[in-house]
C-alpha cells in the first residue's frame, strides 16, 4: 500500500507569476510538482550563473513560451488521476446545480484564472477513494426498507425526547442564555455531563472533567491533536488496516501517517516489533515520528486491544518519547465477550506518562447522534489542554445542541438503560451478519466492537490483489447493490477484506442482504 | 513535545482585546448582585432583539426537533452528517441573505460554510473618516511585495468592524477594480449587513458585481448569524463563493465545523417563516437606531465624539482629547483606567490595528436599556471628573497593584504592521499562523 499522499505545502498550481519568487523551503517528503523543477533552474540563470546574456534572454524566453503554454492549456480540465478505469471520481454526482447568477456577472480577467491556495486545490481534486465512491452511490440509489431504524437505538432516544421535551426544548425557550457567545471549548455543564457519560462507557475510568475539549464531532478532535502534538513534515505510525477518514482529518496539518501493516494471522492486531520497524524506516528516510494514532475497539477491524498490549504500547510510546492517541469513540459499542479496556485505565495520571496519552471521544457511534457533532478531546498534558482549547474556537458545538446533551447525559437511568439495550441489539446484529456470511462461505475476523464486521472475501477475487479486490467491490456495489467498502480504503495490505456495517437496516432484512451478496458470490464463482 | 503551533503564541490572545474581557469575567456587572462590576462593552453581541424570537419558538414548535410536534424528525436530524447540509437550511440561508441585501441580489448558488478570517493592515485615518483609498490600497501592497510577501487577497469587513459604517458605491467600486486589477481575491466579511439603520442603506459587494467588470472567481463573500440575529451560540456561519474551486474545497474542510443539524432544522424553520423575518428585520434596525442614538446623544453631553456610523453593534469613540500624548501606551494607559477605575470592558483602537492612538471601540447591543443607563453614567462621571483635574498627573513608573492583572505583550506592532505581518486582535479571526489560512508565498 502507498503512503497516503499529503500535498506538498509549496504547490503553487499554474500560477503565472514571476519567475523570481523566493525560494520557499518545503519540510514535505513528498515529491515536488513540476511548476517548482521549472522555477529552481530558472533561478541559478536568473541568479548570474549564466552570465547577463543568459541571465535575461533565456528566462524571458523559457518565461514567454512558459505563458503560451498556459493559456493555450487553461481551458483542459485537471486529469483524473488513479482512477480506476471503470470507476468515475465523484463530483458532479454530489454537487448540486449551479445558479444562473454566473452568467449575469461580467468578467474581465485578462491574467487567467486567479489560483486558489495549494491546500484548496488539493482538496479539491474528486473523491477517487472507494470509501466515499460508495456513499454517494447509495445517496443516489438508497434502499428504504419499510421500517428504517437508521442507528439501533434512536427509538429510546427519540421516546426520551418525547417524555422530557420540556427539559430539552428549554434549551431553546432559554435563548437569551444560549444564543450567545458560550465558551468555545464547551459548557462546563456539559463537560460534566459528558466525563460522567465516557467514564461509565469506558469501564469506569476516572475521566476529569477539566481535562476535556469539546468540538464539533471527532473529526476536527484529530485535526487539533495533529496541529499541537506535530509541525508539518512529521509523522504518526497508524496500525493498518485504519479508518479512511484519518488520512482527510489530517491533511491540513501536513502529518503524513505511516501504516504499520498488521496480519490476518494476527488477527489484525499490532505488534510492538512492526511498530519499532516503522520507527526506524521513517528516521531512515530523515522523517520525525511524534506519536501513534490507533483506534480502539479498532475500525475497520472491530477488535479490543488487550490489556497487556496496551502496556507494551505505553512502553514503546515511553522510550521513543512519542504521543499515543487513542481513539475510542466505539467504547460504548462493544458486545462480544472481550472487555473493553481503555487506555485511560493503564496511564498513571499521576505520572509523567500523562503528558503523552489523549484520547479522542464522540457521540457520533455510541449515541448515533452524528448529526449533532459532538467530540471530545481528553488529555492531561496542561499545554496540549490550552492549545486545544484555542484551536476550538473554530470548531464548537451548537448551543442548543449542547443545552439539550446537557439533558439528555445527565438522565442517568436513560443513559444505562439505552448502552445496555445498544449492547444487545449490536450482538444480535452482528452474530447475524456473521452467521450469515458464514453460510455463504465467507468467514468474518473476530470482533467484539464496532459497527461493522471485516469480512474475508479473499477467495472471491481474481486477481488477488487490489484490482480484484476492487472488481468485486464494484460488482457488489452495482449488481448486488450492496455497499460495503473494501480493505483498500482502509490501507488493509491483504487484498479481499471489506468492511460490512450491520447497524444501518432492521434485522428483518438481513436475509435480503445476504441474498444479495449470495448472488454476487454465486456470480463470482461461476466466473472463475 | 508540542509542536510549533502549540507552543507558539500564534493563537493571539495575548492582546488587550483579550484581557478586557479577562477582566470582565473576574468581576462581571450584574444589576442586582454586582452593581459595581465590569460591564461588557467588548463584545459584540446582539441581544436586542431575543423577545421576538423567543416568541416565534413558543409558536412552532415543530421546528424543534425536540418538541412534541418535531421529534418525528429526530431521527432523521440526528443523523445527518452530510456536509452538504440539510437543503432546506441553505435556502432558507440564502432567502436571508437576499433579504438583508434588499432582495437586489440572488443567491442561489449553494452556500457552504466555515468560519476563518485573516487581517492584513491597511492603514485609514481619521482625517478621512477612516475612508479605504485607493492609496492606502495601493501603499499596502507595495510594502507587502517588499517585504517579499505574497498577496493573495483583500478582505474587507462591511459594515465595517470596529467602525460601523458602511461602505458607499464608489469605494466598493474602487476595491473591485483593484482587486481585480492585482487578480488578487476579494473577500467581503458582511456579517453587519442587517445591523444598518437609516442612510446610507447597506450596499452588498454582490450588488456591485452586476454592473462592474470583475472576475467572479476572485470573489467571496463571507456571512454568520452571529450578528444579525444575534445567534452566536449556535455557531452558524457561511462562505458564498462564486468559485467553484474554493467551494468544492470549502465544502469537503466544512467537515471540521459541521453545523448542528438540530441548529439547521431550527433555524430552516425560522427563516423560511418570511413573515418573521421581515419584522425581525425591521424591529432590530429600529432597536439598534434609538440605542446607537441614546449611547451616542450620551456621550455628546460630555464632549465625546463619535464617528459618524449607522450600523455595527458599536460605537467608534473618540477619546484622542483624553490622551496625555498621541501614543499607544497612552491609549493603553487611558484603557485601563477605562476598566479598572469606571469599570466598563471597551476595545482599544490598537487591538484594531489603528494608526491613531485614541479611539476605542464601545458594544452597545448587548446589554439592557438599564445597563446602558448605568455606564454612560459612569463614562460621564469618569469625564466630568477628569476635566476638573487641572492638569492630568504624570503617570507613575512603579506598577500600581491594579495593574499587575493586566499583562500586555506589546511586541513591536508598529514596526509589523509595516511589514505587513499580522497580529490579530479581532474577535472572529483565526491565528494569524492558521494552517487554514497561511497564504503560500
Amino acid at each position: 500500500m502507498t503512503q497516503p499522499h499529503s500535498p506538498s505545502p509549496t504547490n503553487e498550481p499554474l500560477s503565472p507569476t514571476t519567475s523570481t519568487t523566493t525560494t520557499t523551503t518545503t519540510t514535505s517528503t513528498t515529491t515536488k510538482p513540476p511548476a517548482m523543477r521549472l522555477i529552481v533552474p530558472l533561478q541559478g540563470v536568473v541568479q548570474g550563473r549564466g552570465g547577463l546574456i543568459l541571465g535575461s534572454i533565456i528566462p524571458c524566453a523559457l518565461f514567454y513560451f512558459y505563458q503560451l503554454y498556459l493559456k493555450k492549456h487553461r481551458r483542459r480540465p485537471p486529469p483524473p488521476s488513479q482512477t480506476p478505469p471503470f470507476l468515475s471520481p465523484t463530483s458532479s454526482s454530489t454537487d448540486l446545480t449551479r445558479s444562473s447568477s454566473r452568467p449575469n456577472l461580467r468578467s474581465s480577467s485578462s491574467l487567467g484564472p486567479a489560483p486558489v491556495s495549494g491546500r484548496a486545490h488539493g482538496l479539491s481534486k474528486p473523491n477517487v477513494s472507494p470509501y466515499y465512491i460508495g456513499l454517494d452511490r447509495f445517496r443516489e440509489d438508497p434502499y428504504c426498507p419499510s421500517v428504517n431504524p437508521d442507528g439501533l437505538c434512536m427509538d429510546l432516544i427519540e421516546k426520551w425526547v418525547v417524555e422530557h421535551w420540556e427539559k430539552s426544548m428549554g434549551s431553546e425557550l432559554g435563548i437569551n442564555g444560549i444564543a450567545t457567545y458560550q465558551p468555545l471549548d464547551g459548557l462546563m455543564d456539559l463537560k460534566l455531563a459528558m466525563s460522567d457519560f465516557m467514564s461509565m462507557v469506558m469501564g469506569n475510568v476516572s475521566i476529569d472533567p477539566s481535562h476535556l475539549v469539546l468540538t464539533c464531532g471527532a473529526t476536527p478532535a484529530v485535526e487539533i491533536l495533529g496541529f499541537c502534538l506535530a509541525d508539518h513534515g512529521n509523522a504518526f505510525l497508524i496500525p493498518a488496516p485504519y479508518y479512511a477518514g484519518f488520512d482527510r482529518d489530517l491533511v491540513r496539518t501536513g502529518v503524513e501517517l505511516i501504516p504499520v501493516h498488521c496480519r490476518s494471522s494476527d488477527n489484525f492486531t499490532f505488534s510492538i516489533t512492526a511498530l519499532e520497524q516503522a520507527y526506524n524506516n521513517a528516521r531512515k528516510r530523515g522523517v520525525k515520528v511524534r506519536g501513534i494514532l490507533l483506534s480502539n475497539p479498532s475500525n475497520p477491524v472491530g477488535n479490543l486491544l488487550p490489556k497487556e498490549t496496551l502496556h507494551n504500547l505505553l512502553d514503546f510510546a515511553r522510550e521513543k518519547n512519542i504521543h499515543i492517541i487513542s481513539d475510542e469513540i466505539f467504547a460504548g459499542s462493544t458486545f462480544g465477550s472481550e472487555e473493553f479496556v481503555s487506555i485511560a485505565e493503564i496511564v498513571d495520571w499521576e505520572d509523567l506518562d500523562k503528558d503523552r496519552v489523549h484520547i479522542i471521544y464522540g457521540l457520533s457511534k455510541d449515541l448515533s447522534l452524528a448529526g449533532f457533532r459532538v467530540g471530545a478531546i481528553y488529555t492531561a498534558n496542561e499545554n496540549v489542554l490550552t492549545a486545544s482549547k484555542k484551536l476550538a474556537r473554530f470548531s464548537s458545538i451548537s448551543a442548543p445542541t449542547q443545552h439539550l446533551l446537557i439533558s439528555m447525559l445527565s438522565d442517568k437511568r436513560f443513559i444505562q438503560e439505552y448502552m445496555v439495550t445498544n449492547r444487545k441489539r449490536l450482538k444480535i446484529m452482528h452474530d447475524s451478519f456473521v452467521s450469515g456470511l458464514e453460510q455463504l462461505g465467507i468467514r468474518c475476523a473476530k470482533s467484539d466492537g464496532g459497527l461493522y464486521c471485516w469480512v474475508d472475501m479473499s477467495a472471491l477475487i481474481k486477481p488477488y490483489n487490489e484490482k480484484g479486490e476492487l472488481e468485486l467491490w464494484d460488482k457488489l456495489l452495482t449488481t448486488g447493490k450492496v455497499n460495503i467498502s473494501p480493505g483498500s480504503a482502509f490501507h488493509c495490505i491483504e487484498p479481499g477484506w471489506f468492511r460490512c456495517c450491520f447497524t444501518t437496516l432492521p434485522e428483518a432484512d438481513v436475509p435480503l442482504v445476504m441474498n444479495r451478496i449470495k448472488k454476487v458470490v454465486e456470480s463470482c464463482k461461476s466466473s472463475s | 513535545m508540542l509542536s510549533k503551533i502549540a507552543a507558539g503564541n500564534g493563537h493571539a490572545e495575548e492582546s488587550a482585546y483579550f484581557d478586557g474581557w479577562k477582566a470582565y469575567e473576574n468581576d462581571p456587572f450584574h444589576p442586582v448582585d454586582k452593581p459595581h462590576g465590569v460591564i461588557q462593552m467588548g463584545l459584540a453581541e446582539n441581544q436586542l432583539c431575543f423577545d421576538l424570537v423567543k416568541e416565534w419558538i413558543l409558536k412552532n414548535p415543530s421546528a424543534s426537533i425536540c418538541t412534541v410536534e418535531g421529534v418525528d424528525q429526530f431521527q432523521d436530524i440526528a443523523i445527518y452528517q452530510d456536509y452538504h447540509g440539510l437543503p432546506e437550511f441553505r435556502k432558507a440561508v440564502a432567502r436571508f441573505m437576499e433579504k438583508v441585501r434588499g432582495e437586489k441580489v440572488k443567491f442561489d448558488r449553494d452556500l457552504r460554510w466555515r468560519t476563518g478570517v485573516q487581517l492584513v493592515p491597511v492603514l485609514c485615518n481619521s482625517s478621512d473618516n477612516f475612508k479605504i483609498t485607493k492609496s492606502a490600497l495601493e501603499d499596502a501592497y507595495e510594502r507587502a511585495q517588499d517585504a517579499k510577501i505574497k498577496v493573495k487577497g483583500l478582505l474587507i469587513t462591511n459594515p465595517s468592524n470596529p467602525l460601523g459604517t458602511v461602505l458607499d458605491k464608489e469605494t466598493l467600486i474602487s476595491i473591485l477594480a483593484f482587486t481585480n486589477e492585482k487578480n488578487i481575491h476579494l473577500v467581503s466579511d458582511e456579517i453587519y449587513g442587517a445591523t444598518v439603520f437609516g442612510q446610507p442603506k447597506f450596499i452588498s459587494i454582490a450588488e456591485i458585481m452586476i454592473d462592474q467588470p470583475h472576475n467572479p472567481d476572485l470573489i467571496h463573500i463571507v456571512y454568520s448569524l452571529s450578528k444579525d440575529l444575534g445567534f452566536p451560540g449556535f455557531r452558524v456561519g457561511i462562505v458564498y463563493s462564486y468559485n467553484d474551486n474554493v467551494v468544492n474545497c470549502a465544502r469537503k474542510m466544512s467537515s471540521f465545523g459541521l453545523v448542528s443539524t438540530q441548529t439547521q432544522r431550527l433555524i430552516a424553520s425560522m427563516l423560511s417563516d418570511e413573515v418573521f423575518v421581515e419584522r425581525f428585520l425591521v424591529e432590530s434596525s429600529k432597536r439598534l437606531e434609538e440605542r446607537h442614538r441614546a449611547f451616542t446623544w450620551g456621550l455628546n453631553q460630555v464632549g465625546i465624539q463619535s464617528l459618524k456610523s449607522n450600523a455595527g453593534l458599536f460605537v467608534w469613540m473618540d477619546l484622542r482629547h483624553l490622551l496625555q500624548d498621541a501614543t499607544v501606551e497612552a491609549e493603553l494607559t487611558l484603557w485601563r483606567v477605562i476598566i479598572n477605575e469606571v469599570k466598563i470592558n471597551v476595545s482599544p483602537g490598537s487591538s484594531f490595528h489603528c494608526s491613531e492612538p485614541g479611539w476605542f471601540r464601545v458594544c452597545i447591543a448587548n446589554m439592557s436599556d438599564e445597563t446602558m443607563d448605568v455606564a454612560l453614567r459612569r463614562i460621564r462621571s469618569f469625564v466630568l471628573k477628569k476635566k476638573n483635574v487641572a492638569k492630568p498627573p504624570v503617570v507613575s513608573t512603579k506598577r500600581k497593584c491594579w495593574q499587575t492583572n493586566l499583562q500586555l505583550r506589546l511586541s513591536n506592532k508598529r514596526l509589523d504592521d509595516f511589514m505587513g505581518i499580522s497580529q490579530i486582535g479581532s474577535p472572529h479571526s483565526p491565528l494569524p499562523q492558521s494552517p487554514l489560512l497561511r497564504a503560500q508565498t
